[in-house]
């Protein structure tokens, strides 16, 4: 089935493209059909920088297990190192 | 020259710019038998991941058996020129193909097909998945002769589980079904499920439209996907059998 459903999250950071390194602003996520993968259906990520046009993207296309196992190891990378240590400098630091 | 072989079955294929929705000149995939005997045209709609090659193959596919055929590329105008996965995720991202833009879509490509000196004037429509719905759309909306629905969901408005439907429900616009229907779907497919599409059936029934539903024991969505996990060769060589039997008595008539 198609989900037509898509969650974004605004994004500060880089990636790593077919044409190299830019600046990712939005990553795209939805369950739905992968391109790729060999699944029926996978959890799909989009790095992109849209204000750079349709090719500055990196794609992902995960198992269900295997996004919740990202999830989870980016959450214990975030807690292993000290708070705030790769917050953004452009924000507010956080209210200890 | 030798007379027992048969050439008549060359076609050229290759990519066209046609006038979309709006006047908005898009991308095209067009197949095009080049014999002058006329002969019925499809407008073949690709699935959400894209105007890709799986879809480009089935567009020759309908040349091979004379087919002329041409699939849209229905997310052009959000990525003009990028690659098929870039442009279906860059339209997924801008909310998916509006139903609008599919109608014009649809009907600049059959209008293309009509207009080629070897076309008998009749048209057809075949979808894939999201496609299928929108085959369905078509078929309600533009001036077609046979619509081939292939496992499109949320035509009808079920969400068994309860997941927030995105896209509109279409059966509202099926007493206005133009063309004869071909359903073909998967018994083990949950959306569309098979009471679904007994609901679409139901109602197609109800108004005495002409219409055949064809459900696979076995297959799920997306059998017809040779490049897919889910490719149910019994399913999809059946599937292929009846659509060209479909089009053949639709397309083909004089």
């Amino acid at each position: 089935m198609c989900t037509y459903h898509t969650e974004f999250a605004d994004l500060e950071g880089s990636a790593k493209g077919k044409d190299g390194w830019f600046s990712v602003t939005r990553a795209a996520v939805y369950v739905d059909h992968p391109y790729h993968a060999q699944l029926e259906h996978s959890v799909n990520i989009d790095f992109t920088a849209p204000e750079l046009g349709p090719a500055a993207r990196v794609a992902v296309e995960l198992t269900e297990e295997s996004a919740r196992a990202l999830v989870a190891a980016i959450e214990a990378a975030l807690a292993a190192a000290p708070p705030g240590l790769a917050a953004s400098p452009t924000r507010a630091p956080a209210t200890p | 020259m030798n007379e027992i072989i048969d050439s008549s079955d060359t076609f050229t294929s290759g990519t066209v710019p046609i006038p979309g929705q709006g006047g908005d000149e898009i991308a095209a995939y067009l197949a095009r038998p080049l014999a002058a005997e006329p002969r019925g045209g499809v407008v073949v709609l690709h699935h959400m991941p894209g105007y890709d090659e799986a879809h480009k193959e089935i567009t020759r596919k309908f040349a091979a058996h004379g087919y002329l055929a041409i699939m849209p590329n229905l997310h052009f105008r959000d990525a003009p020129g990028a690659d098929p996965d870039d442009a279906a995720a860059a339209n997924r991202a801008n909310g998916g193909v509006p139903d609008a833009r599919l109608v014009g879509d649809v009907e600049a490509a059959a209008a293309y097909l009509r207009g080629m000196p070897n076309s008998n004037g009749k048209v057809g429509v075949i979808g894939y998945c999201s496609g299928g719905r929108q085959a369905f759309l078509a078929a309600c909306t533009v001036d077609l002769d046979a619509a081939v629905d292939c496992y499109g969901a949320f035509v009808t408005a079920h969400s068994p589980d309860g997941f927030p439907i995105a896209v509109p429900p279409i059966v509202g616009l099926a007493p206005e079904l133009r063309c004869p229907l071909l359903g073909l779907f998967g018994a083990d497919d949950k959306f569309p499920a098979p009471g679904e599409t007994a609901e679409l059936s139901a109602v197609l029934t109800e108004l005495g439209k002409e219409f055949e539903f064809h459900t696979y024991e076995g297959a799920g969505h997306a059998f017809f996907s040779t490049n897919r996990p889910a490719y149910r060769p019994e399913a999809a060589v059946s599937g292929w059998a009846r659509v060209f039997d479909f089009f053949g008595r639709h397309l083909n008539t004089p």
